[in-house]
């Protein structure tokens, strides 16, 4: 180093696996200088619960499409709805259309109560605790319609390879109107607070900013994406189910601003106006929800020796409320689990994004940053078990867990 | 109110025994309006609340705890630090007139005094997250004494405004509390001077919630940022002081804004003479001043923002808040001369 030339020292401050700004377990390690982030590293692995491995060694397939329910506790119809469009693809079943609209209504009541929980998480992570109350007992209302309509708040369990499990009568109809109407009422509340409120554009405007080559080149999906400016929306660019007689159109923030900055007011924009767009494409369903039966096999064993038949490969693409879901199946004749199970959830992508929007941020916007993507640490965790001494890597399977698991309330009855 | 007489040791007593009493009254009231503070705030965002006794339940809670020092930790400061901060607010309470009475040493020190006392606590928060050789304390230490240097300012304007304006209309020391209580700003002052001089109270408002760390001047702690920042690695019983510091010092600091700018007592109003009757009454109506003051500087600011960044808040202070009071100084001053 030159005479009079000083170096500015960086510290490494850790975020996570368990920190308040975090919802699940996952590890941020943040290069320091001062208050500003020079360099992140993104740790993940924290929550890995074999759930691919079950589907391919232990359920059948329909135990299965309620296990992918539980690969994350929010998104529970769009991983199911993407394994049962792969199952469906590989062993061409076709759901009759009542079904197919009737899951988009599901997919898209899921895609409402995500984004409002999302805002309610950002303005937490913000500090601004009023909001985050106040949004989360707005959603309650669409929890207590999904409840009415499927029979539970989280895990529906509404989904069938071929079809839906639970019909929408005619009388439920004006409970329906009635939450969307109430959504419909607030709508312009909540732009009003997270829009034009002085303290959340403080901490939210410039901060955070995902430009649009980087968001092309970073392949971010959904909203992170949208919001960058980049008009990306499995809905619209490859319709599936009932969406191919809907006209959905991704949302970009210039809708709103007039130009994108890619932020993560960009983003809480996109998410909001999504919100108003869920309820409008439930709105068109419900009045083009034509009759009809609304499974295609409703006998689960014929289904299932259907399913034990059937030998092929299938890809299911669903807009998951943080982006494109992609659940890959392959299925073999004469075996009764799926012989290749692969999801990819859409945080894997978004997370390629975090060291570029968190870099020269300070340390106050790195929750709010991080929140802004999404981040859903369940849907995205596979666990590789590397030995350093030998440099081999093996994937510790159920039984494994399951003695490890064991091992471990023994020794903590001790 | 004359504590004082000649022999030295009677005194002695009076002011040990004296102090021990306001520390213990300043804890108690403390905690009840924290208890309040979190019972108004949790109904302004529509939840139930913790009940008011809550704080006296958390600090009974934390004495039974565990009083964790990391290894990496300098023990004898981190230990230190929490005792320095609750013996420097508790002195706070002897240089400030409460429940209408005049300050139990209010002839050694004035308001200058205590603007320097109100350093120390966060001095010593800053010593204790320094010393607890985490990285999140660490941080957190480093915003904290920006954000004390950042409120010193407006805060000294605010002082010197009102002081300034006293003394101009009598000839005692206008920086003794007893001065400002006997000459109520607010009844020497024509339209003009009312503005600036509210323009003066927000500004101390304002600072109050920096002074009591609070949303959106919570920076330091940043529970969802740096997890608690100062105080991540204090437990138990060090935790338990540094609570009632906090909770004394919010008290402390809402009763300065009272004795600032609302020294009235009701008791001549109602005209009571007895000593007694008009000590009650001038109590509770400064309880209810109190209560009034920390419901705008605290509560209600603390339910309807987000938090700043440590930039943002220092800038804030240092620029807007600066500015805001030496404008309702100057407009004092044009009050005067007009």
């Amino acid at each position: 180093m030159a005479v009079g030339e000083t170096k500015k020292a960086t510290y490494t401050i850790p975020i996570g696996p368990i920190h308040p700004a975090l919802k699940e377990p996952i590890q941020l390690m943040l290069e320091i200088e001062g208050e500003k982030v020079v360099n992140t590293d993104v740790l993940v692995g924290q929550v890995h619960r074999s759930i691919e491995w079950l589907g391919m060694n232990r359920n059948n397939p329909v135990q299965t499409l309620y296990l992918a329910e539980r690969i994350c506790g929010i998104c529970n119809i769009c991983h199911p709805f993407c394994l049962a469009m792969a199952v469906e693809q590989a062993a061409n079943l076709t759901p009759p259309d009542r079904a197919e609209y009737i899951r988009v209504i599901a997919a898209e009541m899921e895609r409402i109560h995500s984004h409002i929980l999302w805002a309610g998480v950002a303005a937490h992570e913000i500090g601004f605790d009023t909001v985050f109350y106040l949004t989360w007992r707005v959603r309650e209302e669409i929890m207590d319609l999904i409840e009415y309509i499927f029979g539970n708040r989280v895990t529906k369990a509404v989904l069938q390879f071929g079809g839906v499990r639970r019909d929408i009568t005619a009388e439920q109809l004006p409970r329906i109107r009635k939450s969307l109407d109430y959504y419909k009422s607030i709508f312009e509340h909540l732009r009003r607070i997270f829009l034009e409120d002085r303290t959340v554009r403080m901490r939210t405007r410039n901060v955070g900013i995902l430009s649009t080559e980087d968001a092309l080149k970073l392949l971010a999906v959904g909203p992170t994406g949208r919001a960058s400016g980049v008009p990306k929306d499995v809905r619209q660019d490859q319709p599936y189910s009932a969406y191919a007689d809907l006209n959905v159109k991704a949302i970009t923030p210039d809708i709103v601003t007039g130009t994108v900055v890619g932020d993560v007011y960009d983003r809480i924009i996109v998410r909001l106006l999504e919100v108003k767009q869920s309820v409008e494409i439930i709105e068109e369903c419900i009045a083009r929800m034509p009759e009809g039966p609304i499974m295609s096999e409703p006998k689960v064993p014929r289904l299932l020796h259907l399913l034990t038949d059937a030998a092929g490969e299938g890809v299911g693409r669903v807009e998951a409320p943080r982006g494109e879901d992609i659940h890959y199946v392959r299925l073999e004749a004469g075996q009764s689990t799926l012989a290749t199970w692969k999801v990819r959830a859409p945080t894997y992508v978004n997370l390629m994004a975090v060291p570029t929007i968190l870099k020269g941020m300070q340390i106050a916007d790195v929750p709010i940053v991080f929140a802004s993507i999404d981040p859903c640490q369940s849907c995205t965790n596979r666990i590789v078990v590397t030995d350093k001494a030998t440099g081999r890597k093996s994937v510790v399977g159920y039984e494994e867990l399951h003695r490890l698991s064991v091992e471990k309330t023994k020794e903590l009855q001790r | 109110m004359n504590l004082l007489g000649e022999n030295i040791w009677i005194n002695g007593v009076i002011i040990i025994v004296g102090s021990a009493i306001l520390v213990f009254i300043g804890g108690a009231f403390g905690m009840l309006y924290r208890g309040i503070d979190r019972k108004l705030v949790a109904h302004m965002q529509g939840r139930v609340g913790p009940p008011i006794v809550q704080p006296f339940r958390d600090v009974q809670k934390l004495l039974m705890k565990e009083n964790i020092i990391p290894d990496g930790a300098i023990s004898w400061l981190f230990n230190a630090a929490p005792f320095l901060a609750l013996i420097s607010t508790g002195s706070l309470l002897l240089f400030i007139p409460l429940f209408g009475q005049s300050a139990l040493l209010g002839r050694y020190g004035d308001v200058i005094l205590v603007l320097y006392l109100l350093i120390i606590p966060s001095l010593a928060f800053v010593v204790g997250g320094f010393a607890s050789s985490s990285p999140y304390a660490t941080v957190g230490a480093q915003r904290e004494m920006i954000i004390m240097m950042s409120y010193e300012a407006p805060l000294a304007v605010v002082v010197l405004g009102i002081a300034w304006r006293i003394s101009q209309v009598t000839t005692a020391n206008p920086f003794l509390m007893s001065t400002i209580v006997q000459y109520p700003i607010w009844n020497m002052l024509g339209p003009v001077g009312i503005v600036g001089t509210l323009l003066m109270l927000f500004t101390l408002v304002v600072v109050t919630v920096g002074e009591a760390a609070k949303v959106p001047f919570d920076v330091a702690e940043a529970e969802t940022e740096i997890a608690g920042g100062l105080l991540v690695e204090y437990s138990g019983r060090n935790l338990s002081l540094f609570y009632l510091s906090d909770v004394i010092k919010t008290f402390a600091m809402v009763s300065l804004v009272v004795a600032l700018f609302i020294p009235y007592n009701l008791s001549p109003v109602l005209g009571i003479k007895a000593a007694l009757a008009a000590g009650i009454v001038d109590g509770l109506f400064f309880l209810v001043k109190v209560l009034v003051v920390m419901f705008f500087s605290i509560s209600l600011i603390r339910a309807g923002m987000a938090r700043f960044k440590i930039s943002q808040a220092s800038t804030v202070y240092v620029i807007v808040m600066t500015a805001i009071a030496l404008v309702g100084m100057l407009l004092v001053w044009v009050d005067v001369v007009i």
